[in-house]
């Protein structure tokens, strides 16, 4: 579904990702672990498109396609979904209208017929099962005044709405709490499907108790130093990333 | 971030043709005699031609403003503008069957079909070509229950006692310099009468188009709405495209007497000029309305065109327990240049006062918002609510406000509150990586940012104003 070959990625004058291989095959949970400052979230953000950075080197194939020639829309519209660590808020716009926008501008890249409020509405009320809310929450105005969690609950249930055949998620579990934090866990789980991946970035190995993944990789200084099963998630959290980064000789 | 900006600068400017039909062009120049031409073309009484003459040498001793408001203008030369254009017709204009067939296209073109079977349900239209009326739908229907629609020149000619009574009375014909311009050379408009007690059942309309090069457009609309009686009136301006400046400086007049109310909406769409600021219309408008006791005066204004927009729709407010209201939305791109804003004159006790300014700045344009908030000694218990918003969209575009307060009674309370943001490369991101292009991404964000303005307008011109801005509306589900 995605090969990544070689990938490098330069923010400003800065090169932040250094040479990622990485290879995710449907219905696979990987896990994208490391520091503060290793790339993890950069490539999670090149992967979606972000203007930010420049990509110089490498290559990326999603569904034998060249996704770094596509704009990030296009890249939304064939399957790339990405969970924002900082979601934004958008004042004004309820979250109905705003996912309705983005579920119809899918459909219409793929060639079907937009769909109206009400069958919207039908859509949505098993969706927001999935992250245990009520209808409420759709007429509030995108994320604005959302806490740290309602934000990250919203990304899930746009995941849910728009059923992506990759979705990357960044940090989701940064800044959660226990409740929280099982709520976004079991609502990825149940969308877990075998045509489709996910890619888990994260720091800590809580979410992880979770979400099981089927690969973790520790990525250092914009490397992957070191690839395995869910044992080494347990593994970092119980001895850190230090070890690891002497081990390989990484220089910081 | 910049073809952001450039995609939303550039859109084609759908309005710009022009209309090719002969038509009655005065002589260029300002003076004397041409006050006497219009109003004799106008087969105005003496008195009418008395006041703009009146006007005509107040205005000879002011001059252009340049230096307060936030813009820059090479100054007008006056005597290069022709002061009366009107479509050439063979007999006086008795319905709207006797209007030659070329402006009709030219309204259907606009959108707006003149002939009543094509109009919308429920809304009267009164279109004016250059300088002059062509043409006033659902007249009789209107006529009914006495209220009166028509042209200004129409109004002068049936009905001189209102006109006499109210022409000047809440923007005096040497208010400012454009407004004294405007007194002196007016040429048409619209005037509209809502006796006591009724409720206009249907929304009016007056659509503005100017047409010839070289002419200014002047016209003057009056609102009388009798004590009790309520209307609301719309209002949509176009041009065409062309090189050179064209001045438009039109007045309103608002009259909404005990316990009347008037709520008025314009989407303004005259021809902004092109990227380089080549043309474009002037846009030096004096609106202003006087509310008596227990009335409500509205403004609402979705402002998308003019190389430069300089108006504050005003209400003063002299009667106890009287409402006023400012919703607006100004948009500025390439290098257009707005100073536009409000003021709210509390004179009476209880009056309440509330002002929602949305500005929004791309390309290279400069956004001002301008507003005075008065509350006079015998204004107990009055009370004003701002919110002024500015949104920055690339970061060449200015915002900048300007608000005034002035407050001599001190039940009374005062609110302002101002915000400025801008549309940020992660918020487009955001939108993106959900599918929506750029367009549409910039289309939600700024819908979203001007909500409180759009639900204010009545239902058609809610969906102009979002179509103005290249978009879908907010709302439709939650």
């Amino acid at each position: 579904m995605l090969e990544i070959k070689g990938l490098r990625a330069t923010a400003g004058d800065t090169e932040i990702l250094k040479g990622i291989d990485l290879t995710v095959r449907a219905g696979e949970v990987h896990a994208v672990m490391g520091p503060n400052g290793s790339g993890k979230s950069t490539l999670a953000q090149v992967l979606a498109g972000h203007p930010a950075y420049q990509v110089t080197g490498g290559s990326v194939l999603y569904q034998g396609r060249d996704l770094l020639e596509l704009e990030p829309e296009e890249r939304a519209q064939a399957g790339v979904f990405l969970a924002f660590q900082y979601p934004v808020e958008i004042p004004g716009v309820t979250n109905a209208y705003f996912l309705r926008a983005a579920y119809n501008e899918i459909r219409k890249s793929h060639g079907l017929e937009e769909v109206d409020s009400m069958d919207f509405l039908d859509i949505l009320e098993d969706k927001l099962k999935l992250v245990e809310w009520e209808p409420e929450i759709m007429s509030r105005a995108v994320n604005a005044g959302f806490s740290g969690g309602e934000k990250k609950r919203n990304e899930i249930l746009q995941m849910a709405v728009l059923e992506p055949k990759l979705a990357i998620l960044d940090e989701t579990d940064s800044g959660l709490d226990i409740d929280a934090l099982r709520i976004v866990a079991s609502g990825v789980n149940k969308l877990r499907r075998p045509d489709s991946a996910t890619i888990v970035v994260t720091h800590y190995q809580r979410l992880l108790n979770y979400i099981v993944p089927d690969y973790v990789h520790v990525l250092s200084n914009g490397r992957i130093v070191k690839s395995g099963g869910k044992e080494l998630a347990l593994e970092l959290e119980a001895r850190g990333y230090e070890w690891l980064e002497e081990a390989v000789g990484v220089a910081s | 971030m910049s073809s952001t900006v450039e995609s939303l600068v550039n859109k084609e400017y759908k309005y710009g043709f022009v209309t090719d039909i002969e038509s009655d062009v005065a002589p260029k120049g300002l003076n004397e005699d041409i006050v006497r031409l219009i109003s004799m073309k106008k087969q105005e009484p003496a008195w009418l031609l008395e006041w703009r003459l009146k006007a005509l040498r107040g205005w000879q001793k002011m001059s252009e403003p340049h230096h307060w408001p936030n813009i820059t203008y090479t100054p007008v030369d006056y005597q290069s503008i022709s002061y009366y254009s009107a479509p050439r017709t063979k007999t006086p204009l008795g319905s709207i069957d006797d209007v030659d067939p070329k402006l009709l296209d030219a309204y259907t073109k606009l959108g707006i079909p003149l002939r009543e079977q094509k109009l919308l349900a429920g809304v009267a239209v009164d279109a004016i070509f250059d300088s002059v009326s062509v043409g006033t739908t659902y007249k009789a229907k209107l006529a009914e229950q006495g209220i009166i629609f028509c042209s200004f020149g129409e109004a002068v000619r049936e009905h001189p006692e209102l006109v006499q009574k109210y022409l000047g009375s809440v923007v005096p014909l040497s208010d400012n310099f454009f407004a004294a311009l405007n007194a002196a050379v007016f040429s048409d408009g619209s005037f509209v009468y809502v006796p006591k007690g009724v409720k206009c059942p249907m929304d009016l309309s007056t659509y503005f188009r100017i047409n010839t090069a070289e002419t200014g457009q002047f016209e003057r609309t009056l609102i009388i709405a009798d004590e009790g009686a309520s209307v609301s009136y719309l209002e949509g301006c176009t041009a065409p495209k062309r090189d050179e400046n064209q001045l438009h400086a039109a007045v309103v007049e608002l009259v909404a007497l005990e316990g009347a109310t008037i709520k008025y909406s314009t989407v303004q769409n005259w021809y902004a000029g092109d990227e380089e600021g080549r043309g474009g219309i002037f846009n030096f408008v004096t609106k202003r309305g006087k509310a008596a006791a227990n009335a409500k005066i509205s403004w609402t204004q979705v402002e998308t065109g003019s190389a430069i927009t300089w108006k504050y729709p005003s209400v003063l407010l002299q009667g106890d327990n009287s409402v006023g209201e400012f919703y607006s939305v100004a948009v500025v791109n390439g290098r257009q240049q707005a100073d536009t804003g409000t003021k709210m004159i509390h004179m009476g006790k209880n009056t309440r006062s509330t002002i929602v300014s949305k500005g929004i700045s791309a390309g290279r344009g400069q956004n001002s918002y301008r507003g005075q908030v008065k509350v006079l000694p015998k204004a107990e218990g009055a009370r004003n609510y701002t919110q002024c918003d500015s949104m920055l969209i690339g970061n060449r575009c200015g915002a900048h406000t300007f608000p005034y307060i002035e407050v001599q009674n001190s039940s009374s309370s005062t609110e302002h509150e101002a915000s400025t943001s801008k549309i940020g490369e992660d918020q487009i991101f955001y939108l993106k990586q959900r599918g929506l292009n750029t367009e549409n991404a910039i289309s939600i964000i700024v819908n979203g940012f001007c909500k409180e303005v759009f639900k204010e307008l009545p239902m058609e011109f809610a969906v102009e104003a979002q179509k103005l801005l290249g978009v879908s509306l907010e709302g439709s589900v939650g």
